[in-house]
């Protein structure tokens, strides 16, 4: 199964050229990354080719990482039930640059590219209707970014006074509290205090 | 007289309407009585289950998965266990992947029995409803007797099932088989040759195999206009391919078609019930790797180590290697996925759900435009939406 992935893999890369950027196998998926500004090329061509066929987009999702230059990992799940293949196609983007929409090749892409928008906040050129889909109307932010808190900004209660429903900034009454059960031994990044002896004793040790 | 301007109208459908599945608000443009534009406006029922389990340690995600779709619980859980079990490099013992195919198609046919009556219900046939939520009360005895809850069941855990099941209930279920080919029998006198209910599904919401996969539909929508593809048989996983059980596949690809498929389903399923049940696999029911799965509370009494996995467990969870994996299941809607994206630590960095309704409810304008008012409604009682893993 794997060597067939590697194959296909390969031969999507050869034709394909610089547009694809890194192709693996790993845990017997099938994985291309490739340049933002090809992805309609690629899309097409994963589509139409005889031996891709990859005729039905099942998801469209975003990935975030922060302390990336360009951020925002965009990730399409494609399945050809021809050839009985899935593939994962990744390209990344940051919070200016907006990616071509691929609902001219596929409508499945609509929705599933108006849940990246409300989420990540990551636009696309050519969408026909990129509103938000899953938060409320007039929501704020875009959730899914590790930026935004757990609990959000805004909460919704119905007053009985009012008799209508109100929206508050939010308040805890707890303080939001995430507990880290990482190892400290295994977690810990920087040096402690007194590591350094260590080390000195080897290289006394060495000399 | 004078000439008057004759402006389309619209209606807004729903939140708060019995034959919206739940929350979906549909604003329709309505030329007359016919559909003009159908814009559904979903996410009222959005609780941030993917944010919210960026903050969960892989244990404690599993839960999220029942609340998802309500009407299956178990099947959600099985394509995030999959995709967890992926990443870590193991896999259930036989006796779990067994149990979890068990319920796997119970699970099935406590969708479709959903399905199938509000379905009936939505075109206006009240007596299935009462007939098959009987049997789906039997049903959910059968996962309280296996894990304590009707519904949301937290059984499907990463390395195998959460507790083994007793024999005599699997006696039970076995027993049970025959009578429920009974209730579907039933239930088929009552809508499939009807006339009134022909009416109203049959070249109702036309679909063909390549809009399906342009519309991303899978399961029983896509098999309903043809394409005979189930993950079950094509991509098997959890040993499906042991057993022997058909897919059944319409032509038409309207509402009527996308009944009847559902309805065969359910007979293929109590197949597959029957041999899980009669090559029950014997051994233990989770991974013997204490890593992943509690060890037993007898053991417990008197195994330091053993106190000391449970305790791990439970606080702080397991460490999943970095990576991503995307795992999917043949859930009773579609093709359900999870893709994990790891850091290496206990909790997923990334946790995207793939929701097979997301795809065909997307289709609602596709579907309806042309059609009456009322045939909104069989499209959307066809083909099959719940709101919680819509909305996530």
């Amino acid at each position: 199964m794997d060597q067939a992935l590697k194959e296909l893999g390969g031969y999507i890369r050869d034709t394909l050229g610089s547009s694809v950027e890194d192709m693996g196998v790993r845990l017997g998926e099938l994985t291309i990354t490739i340049r933002r500004d090809d992805l309609l090329k690629v899309m097409k061509f994963l589509k139409d080719d005889a031996n891709c066929q990859f005729l039905t987009l099942l998801d469209v999702c975003g990935v975030d990482y922060p302390d990336d230059d360009e951020r925002f990992e965009i990730v399409y799940h494609m399945l050809s039930m021809t050839h009985n293949n899935r593939i994962r196609v990744k390209l990344r983007t940051d919070e200016d640059t907006p990616v071509d929409s691929v609902t001219g090749l596929f409508n499945a892409a609509n929705w599933w590219e108006r849940e990246v928008w409300d989420m990540f906040g990551v636009a696309f050129n050519d969408h026909p209707d990129l509103r938000r889909i899953l938060t409320d109307y007039g929501f704020e932010g875009h959730p899914l970014r590790k930026d935004f808190p757990l609990t959000g900004y805004i909460e919704v209660r119905y007053d009985d006074e009012q008799k209508r429903i109100v929206y508050e900034p939010v308040k805890l009454t707890q303080e939001f509290r995430t507990f880290d059960f990482l190892s400290p031994w295994e977690g810990v990044q920087r040096m402690l205090p007194g590591d350094e002896k260590a080390e000195d004793a080897t290289e006394e040790e060495a000399k | 007289m004078a000439e008057s301007q004759i402006k389309n109208f619209n209606i807004n459908f729903g939140p708060q309407h019995p034959a919206a599945h739940g929350v979906l608000r549909l604003v329709l443009e309505m030329d007359g009585e016919v559909v003009e534009r159908a814009d559904p406006h979903i996410g009222l029922l959005h609780r941030g289950t993917e944010k919210l389990i960026e903050h969960k340690t892989y244990v404690q995600a599993v839960g999220y998965f029942d609340r998802l779709d309500y009407s299956s619980p178990q099947n959600q859980e099985h394509a995030f266990a999959l995709a967890t079990e992926k990443l870590l490099g193991i896999q259930a013992p036989a006796r779990g992947q067994a149990i979890r195919v068990l319920y796997a198609e119970i699970g099935r046919l406590l969708n479709h029995l959903m399905n199938i009556c509000a379905f009936a219900m939505d075109v206006g046939a009240m007596t299935p409803m009462l007939w098959g939520f009987e049997h789906r009360e039997k049903l959910m005895e059968f996962c309280e007797r296996a894990c304590g809850a009707r519904m949301h069941m937290h059984y499907f855990r990463p390395g195998g099932v959460a507790l083994d099941v007793p024999q005599e209930l699997l006696d039970d279920i076995y027993e049970w088989t025959p009578s429920f080919l009974t209730i579907v029998d039933d239930m088929e006198t009552l809508l499939t040759e009807n006339r009134i209910f022909k009416q109203r599904t049959v070249d109702i919401g036309v679909i063909n195999a390549e809009q399906c996969q342009d519309w991303g539909f899978t399961g029983a929508n896509l098999r309903a206009s043809g394409v005979a593809w189930d993950l079950r048989k094509a991509q098997p996983y959890d040993g499906y391919e042991k057993y022997e059980f058909q897919i059944p596949v319409g032509t038409n690809g309207d509402c009527y078609d996308r009944y009847l498929i559902r309805m065969l389903e359910m007979r293929e399923s109590v197949k597959i019930i029957r041999q899980v049940i009669e090559n029950m696999p014997i051994g233990p029911a989770k991974s013997i790797d204490h890593k992943v799965t509690p060890p037993k509370r007898s053991e417990m009494k008197h195994s330091m180590e053993a106190l000391i996995h449970h305790f791990k467990l439970y606080t702080e969870g397991f460490k999943v290697p970095a990576g991503e994996a995307y795992a999917a299941v043949e859930a009773p809607k579609g093709e359900f996925a999870v893709y994990l994206v790891s850091d290496g630590t206990n909790k997923p960095y990334r946790c995207k759900i793939r929701a097979p309704g997301f795809a065909s409810l997307q289709a609602t304008e596709f579907l309806s435009k042309g059609h009456m008012l009322a045939d909104v409604v069989a499209n959307i009682g066809s083909v099959d939406v719940v709101f919680g893993e819509i909305d996530r």
